[in-house]
């Protein structure tokens, strides 16, 4: 057969809880769903292989946010990141995290995953942050993937490589029935029936343009491309702080992490040309990326991480992490330049922007039970609103959704779904494949792309959104009514587009919404320069109602651990004053 | 508009004296996030066959004889 022919077809199956994407929060989520239940059929659905899927694929360093009895409290936690977002926080699910993440780490560890310990057998837990002490080297970390797979295929959840779901399926009352899938190799279409579907799909990552030009250059996985945020809008479901952008510092051009939490702990910085810090702490926050964006700007850019005043052996360890785990083509990049770290610096550079929660706050809104705002659909993972939550919360919040889910599931029988949805989709699904001529997907991807490295990259100016939504319609236009998919894998690519298209209009919607500055670099509107707690001290929810794209305020919910006046802008405080 | 095809060159080298596709191995092609290595069916090796890559290296890592080798795209470089 012909590479990546398509092939007509269309098969129907069911299950009781569906969790779509298997990279960190998918696997786990299905695990605890399928332990809560063993009787019941869980299927977790991915668009690559689970074995090698997701921001882990190569495994990680270590854990960002732990919060380890003796070194944090949950409450700290709590304040430390309500604080770093900004005071934009419901704190339940927060707090719920930081109770639950030890037992977690417990639980990984017992699947053979190792946590760093003194000479002592504690942990050995490094301070990153700007207040506490939250990060936990993983000295196997590149075995994480490995284990986790273990554990899928002990639990016998039913995998299904290479599908990648592309609508959700719902009933005329508004509750989840299922999602219906496309097979990446062959373009066969895939209905799936559930009682509960759990969204695990990653982080919108492939949403602006890497300066190097090559699309697949990205800080996250390249193939989270929003489909989850995308599904979600699509699917009814409201996103929470959508303009909370992700922009993270990177290695220039290599586009990966430096990687200032591996190498910081030992005393490694962030420096500007003179060899002189500028910022209090290298944690991500948007205040933060500000002050290095103002760096960069300022003259005394580019800014660098610096490693060289460190040991020689010092420096050996830190290059045995950073070039073993989560990107380990860091050295083959850094050999190729003649770069070493004993006798020059990273050049770091600021990254497109994106959205994930990982990192900032931008996801699909949950609430402490990981449960969107559809009956049925819950979300987890970089894709899911609770903010900074990195690995560790992909993990703790994926096991939150996949027990709450399942309860779902026992509770409830199949929601009844119009079969004329299966007839629409499949329709939208294969149009590309229908034109005998047109613009390839990666023509399309790349100016939608451009577009939003153009006018929707901080900071933020109204008039060049309005143009970058003016743009970006005229590009739809193309991309509905005249891209072409010659084969399955160009199909995949052009469904992808859809994704990151939705993911641009979200951005242009969210950021006009918010009509102040907050997260530092994340949302600074030039047209409204002042944080503005009088009016917009409050989420913003986009949904899709009467199909229509809308944004709405919604309160903080009250506080579990209060935050003293004098603490509130904390982060705000990250560069290093001028000393006489 | 008709199409016309664009050079590129490829990020993911397969030694072909070592790859084992041919006797059956479809690991790389398996692993790979962007799913974009295929087995030739004119010299039953793996190749990549799209430039999308993510420099990654799970085909490079996993597969059982060595014959993967991960480069950085050359824009990146």
């Amino acid at each position: 057969m012909a590479l990546d022919q398509i092939v007509d077809g269309l098969s129907e199956v069911s299950c009781d809880v569906l969790v779509i994407g298997g990279g960190t929060a998918g696997p786990m989520a299905a695990l605890k769903a399928k332990l809560k239940n063993p009787k019941a059929n869980v299927v977790l659905l991915e668009k690559a292989n689970v074995k090698r899927s997701g921001a882990i694929s190569m495994g990680m360093d270590g854990l960002n946010n732990a919060v380890i009895p003796g070194y944090a409290t949950p409450e700290q936690y709590t304040k430390e990141i309500t604080i770093a977002n900004d005071g934009i926080v419901d704190q339940k699910a927060v707090y719920k995290y930081a109770q639950n993440c030890y037992k977690i780490i417990e639980e990984l560890d017992s699947f053979g995953i190792r946590f760093l310990k003194n000479e002592n057998g504690d942990y050995a837990v490094k301070k990153v942050h700007h207040i506490g002490t939250y990060v936990l080297p993983m000295p196997n970390g590149e075995t994480v993937k490995k284990a986790l797979y273990r554990q899928l295929r002990r639990a016998r959840i039913l995998i299904s490589n290479r599908y990648m779901a592309t609508r959700l399926l719902k009933s005329s009352d508004g509750r989840i029935a299922g999602a219906i899938s496309v097979n990446t190799r062959t373009a066969e279409i895939l209905v799936i029936k559930a009682k509960a579907v759990i969204l695990c799909m990653g982080a919108a990552g492939r949403l602006g343009l890497p300066t190097s030009g090559y699309m697949f250059g990205t800080y996250e996985n390249a193939a989270n491309s929003g489909d989850g945020y995308s599904m979600a809008y699509h699917a009814g479901a409201a996103l929470a702080n959508l303009e909370c952008y992700q922009i993270n510092p990177l290695i220039k051009d290599y586009n990966g992490p430096a990687c200032a939490y591996v190498a910081g702990p030992f005393g490694a910085f962030t420096a500007n040309n003179e060899g002189s810090r500028f910022i209090e702490c290298d944690y991500w926050s948007g205040q933060m990326m500000l002050e290095f964006y103002n760096e960069l700007l300022s003259g005394k850019g580019p800014v660098f991480l610096q490693l060289k005043h460190l040991h020689p052996d010092t420096i050996s360890e830190i290059e045995s992490t950073l070039h073993k785990v989560e990107r380990p083509t860091r050295g083959l990049f850094q050999q190729g330049r003649s770069v070493d770290y004993r006798n020059e610096s990273i050049e770091m550079h600021i990254s497109e922007i994106g959205f994930c929660s990982g990192h900032s706050a931008s996801g699909v809104f949950v609430d402490d039970n990981a449960r969107t705002t559809v009956p049925g659909l819950y979300a987890a993972g970089d894709m899911a609103s609770v903010p900074h939550n990195y690995m560790l919360g992909a993990f703790t919040n994926g096991s939150v959704a996949g027990i709450d889910a399942m309860e779902f599931a026992d509770n409830h029988d199949f929601a009844e779904f119009d079969a004329a949805d299966i007839a629409k989709e499949r329709d939208r699904v294969l149009a590309p494949t229908k034109r005998e001529d047109g613009i390839p997907p990666n023509q399309v991807e790349y100016k939608t792309r451009r577009l939003v490295n153009d006018y929707l990259q901080p900071p933020k100016v109204t008039r060049k959104y309005e143009l970058g939504m003016r743009r970006l319609a005229e590009t739809r236009q193309d991309m509905q009514e005249r891209m072409i998919a010659r084969n399955a894998h160009e199909l995949l690519r052009a469904l992808e587009v859809q994704s990151i298209m939705d993911c641009a209009d979200m951005a242009v919607h969210a950021s006009l919404y918010r009509e102040e500055s907050r997260w530092g670099l994340y949302h600074w509107r030039t047209d409204f320069p002042e944080k503005d707690n009088e009016n917009w001290f409050c989420h913003t929810l986009l949904s899709k109602q009467n199909g229509k794209m809308t944004s709405e305020k919604r309160a903080v919910e009250p506080y579990v651990v209060p935050i003293a006046d004098d603490e509130k802008d904390l982060y705000d405080k990250q560069r290093i004053r001028a000393t006489a | 508009m008709p199409l016309a095809s664009y050079q590129t060159s490829v990020p993911v080298v397969v030694d072909d004296a070592k790859c084992i596709a041919d006797k059956g191995c479809t690991v790389c092609v398996d692993v790979c996030p962007l799913d974009v290595l295929r087995i030739s069916d004119m010299t039953g090796k793996a190749y990549m066959a799209y430039d999308e890559c993510w420099y990654c290296m799970p085909c490079e890592a996993d597969c059982p004889t060595g014959a993967v080798t991960v480069n950085i795209p050359y824009l990146l470089r």
